[in-house]
């Protein structure tokens, strides 16, 4: 730096070399990054500190250090933790997110998988045919009350009957890319469109409440981004050592699961990370989905506003508890996501 | 092998979705021992569109002054002008020209109900709202996270740390970063409150206004999408050929002219993407303003998808599924037209 022979003008706005910034420019980059670092800490410090504060410190006015200026305490803690029933919901939302990324992670990636490797054909028609069958039972039961049952046994032989004579005949068909498209662009339906008749469906089943069917519907809601993530890591592995396993006469699923899948395991970790995140976080379907016995976290969270007011306190430990695991988490495998996002995003 | 995606879509997608087009036809009413459905056609689109719900899913119309004038007449001659455009420059199909004059009706009319409910005497409805947040809500997270991500993409110290930190937001559930900004926002006992009344304005409460509540609204979810587009950006900058960028600086290529020739044409297709995904996702917002602002004051920050909620909580469940019906059809158009004519072209931008 010494032997730079420059003005100090053209030393503070030029770069010494291609791969450093100037010095004026690092500055500037530093403090915008500062700046919104403290965007990012300022609320997630707040709620922290004031997890240890009581109705009497939060009360009086803003206290901004422990120790300083106010003395924390763990009363908030060991009320939420201990008294309150706050174990039960979490219980739901650990099993509920685990269980239904699990099995989304599965079902779509079998049917990434498939999409990739083998060649589909389904006619129009029958989808078209298929598609009447299914609005016509649902006008029958809904309106003239014909039980269910028949409905579907009848329907079943219409379909079975049609695929026999008139779906042979026509040629139109759909292939994987229309396939593939279909269940991807299922994630623009607005999930209050399919919340009521889900949940007059669980309330048939009775299952209203249960962890089940936040599970199902969970794995439901997030299946098509599996199948949009986890189609791009298949496409991108050779397929040599699949047709080798083939011709030694391994079936599908053992290709699948011995082969593919190991393959791909770091994007199916980033997918699985994200599709956790999204069932952890989830709210309107958990609102009308449960109820007491499978509430989830961001329910209890947002039930909190009491007519005394929100304690704030009390909400803090409930926020604190929730976002620790998944920040965690996440920071320690954010390189993944990233990736999994952005192969995600390049193909589309 | 697909079979079970398939076989869970049908049973949670497609035939929810019909059950829902049915009920949105319908007239539910509590009876003795149940219930009665009672088919009425499109009444409930009719009540939601021009009848006694109109002030509800579209808003109060206003008298548009001349400024809104301004901003008709300019998008409807920009949405003519690319419609002639494809016409005479580029070889029209019947498809397409269709789906074209469709999506720019409806892009009209979107335009028309935003312009005319802010008019003076006007009062959006949650349709308003709903394409506010989603409208400058992508725009500034996009803004903001393409900022950040060539801020950490420079050869700087520290970027790890950044980066790690900047993710977290997008972590932190929706309901709880609700909660915590109106911790932050408390006028009286949060932390910005002495600075608030340093300035005298501690009376003032961002609640009861409409404006000041739709900000807060779109700051936290500010907050916590920003993260998102600079993932996503960040790690496309680092993957935009490192060569060209080096030859450019010794050719003496500002900063500018690097970000508009190399990088911008090499992350543009991932930029179309994620923004898809922003816009498919923004249009179900529902945590933020039913915690933080519970849709009020008044109808001021009431979403759509909170509509069909309140809507459905009142029994009235034709309703509530009709809005969800209006929902998907406005976020329909809106991402497929997306799709179609920015996420398209910019993959084909970069081939």
């Amino acid at each position: 730096m010494s032997d730079d022979a420059r003005p100090l003008l053209r030393r503070l706005f030029e770069p010494s070399s291609i791969d450093t910034q100037a010095p004026a420019a690092k500055v500037l980059t530093y403090g915008l990054l500062l700046l919104w670092s403290l965007v990012v800490l300022v609320p997630l410090y707040w709620v922290l500190i004031t997890s240890f504060k009581g109705p009497g410190e939060v009360d009086n006015g803003p206290f901004y250090l422990p120790f300083v200026d106010f003395k924390p305490s763990l009363d908030a803690w060991r009320f939420m933790l201990l008294e309150n029933n706050t174990l039960g919901p979490y219980l739901n939302s650990v099993v509920v997110a685990l269980a239904s990324t699990g099995l989304a992670v599965l079902i779509g990636s079998l049917a990434a998988y498939a999409l990739v490797r083998i060649r589909f054909q389904v006619k129009l028609a029958a989808i078209a045919i298929f598609l009447l069958l299914l609005v016509g039972v649902i006008t029958l039961v809904a309106t003239l009350g014909v039980s269910w049952q028949i409905a579907v046994a009848v329907a079943v032989a219409l379909f079975l009957l049609a695929l026999a004579t008139v779906v042979r005949r026509t040629r139109r068909a759909v292939g994987n890319n229309d396939i593939e498209f279909w269940i991807i662009s299922n994630r623009i339906m607005p999930p209050i469109v399919a919340v009521l008749p889900i949940y007059v469906m669980f309330q048939q089943l009775r299952l209203l409440d249960t962890q089940i069917a936040l599970i199902a519907t969970y794995t439901a809601v997030n299946l098509p981004i599996v199948v949009w993530l986890t189609r791009d890591f298949f496409a991108g592995i050779p397929i040599d050592l699949e047709e080798s396993a083939a011709l030694d006469g391994a079936s599908r699923f053992r290709i699948f699961f011995t082969i593919a899948l190991p393959l791909v395991r770091s994007g199916l970790v980033a997918t699985f990370l994200l599709v956790l995140i999204l069932a952890w976080n989830e709210y309107l379907l958990a609102l009308f989905l449960s109820n007491a016995d499978a509430q989830t976290m961001p329910v209890l969270v947002s039930a909190q506003n009491t007519t005394r007011g929100p304690q704030w306190w009390n909400m803090s430990v409930l926020i604190v508890v929730m976002i620790a695991p998944v920040v965690v988490i996440a920071s320690v495998l954010q390189k993944h996501i990233a990736r999994g996002l952005l192969v995600g995003a390049v193909k589309g | 092998m697909v079979l079970p995606a398939v076989v869970v879509l049908l049973c949670f997608a497609i035939f929810p979705l019909i059950i829902s087009a049915y009920l949105a036809l319908s007239r539910f009413a509590l009876a003795p021992g149940g219930f009665t459905l009672k088919f009425i056609g499109l009444a409930n689109f009719r009540k939601l569109l021009v009848g006694s719900q109109q002030y509800h899913l579209l808003g109060v119309f206003g008298a548009p002054g001349p400024g809104q004038w301004i901003v008709l007449v300019t998008a409807g001659a920009g949405l003519l002008f690319l419609l002639a455009r494809y016409l005479v420059a580029g070889r029209p199909t019947v498809v397409g020209a269709l789906g074209r004059l469709f999506a720019a009706a409806v892009a009209f009319a979107l335009v028309l109900v935003t312009v005319v409910t802010s008019a003076a005497g006007g009062v959006p409805g949650t349709l308003v709202n709903t394409l506010l947040y989603v409208g400058i809500g992508v725009t500034v997270q996009f803004a903001l996270g393409l900022g950040l991500a060539l801020l950490c993409g420079q050869p700087i110290r520290g970027r790890s740390f950044f980066r790690v930190l900047f993710f977290v937001p997008l972590m932190v559930t929706p309901v709880g970063i609700a909660y915590t900004f109106r911790m932050l926002a408390d006028m009286q006992k949060g932390p910005f409150a002495p600075l608030l009344r340093a300035f005298g304005v501690e009376e003032w409460s961002w609640a009861t206004e409409a404006w000041s509540a739709r900000m807060m609204v779109l700051i936290g979810d500010t907050w916590q999408w920003t993260p998102f587009m600079f993932i996503v950006l960040l790690a496309a900058i680092e993957n935009q050929p490192r060569d060209q960028v080096e030859a450019a600086r010794l050719d003496g290529a500002n900063g500018f002219q690097i970000f508009r020739d190399i990088t911008w044409p090499s992350i543009a297709p991932v930029a179309a993407t994620i923004v898809l995904i922003r816009l498919i996702e923004a249009f179900k917002i529902i945590d933020l303003p039913n915690v933080l602002t519970g849709g009020g004051p008044g109808l001021a920050t009431e979403s759509m998808t909170l509509h069909a909620f309140i809507s459905w909580r009142t029994q009235d469940l034709g309703g509530s599924a009709a809005v969800g019906y209006m929902l998907l059809f406005v976020s329909t158009v809106v991402c497929v037209s997306f799709f179609q004519f920015a996420v398209r072209p910019a993959r084909r931008f970069e081939a």
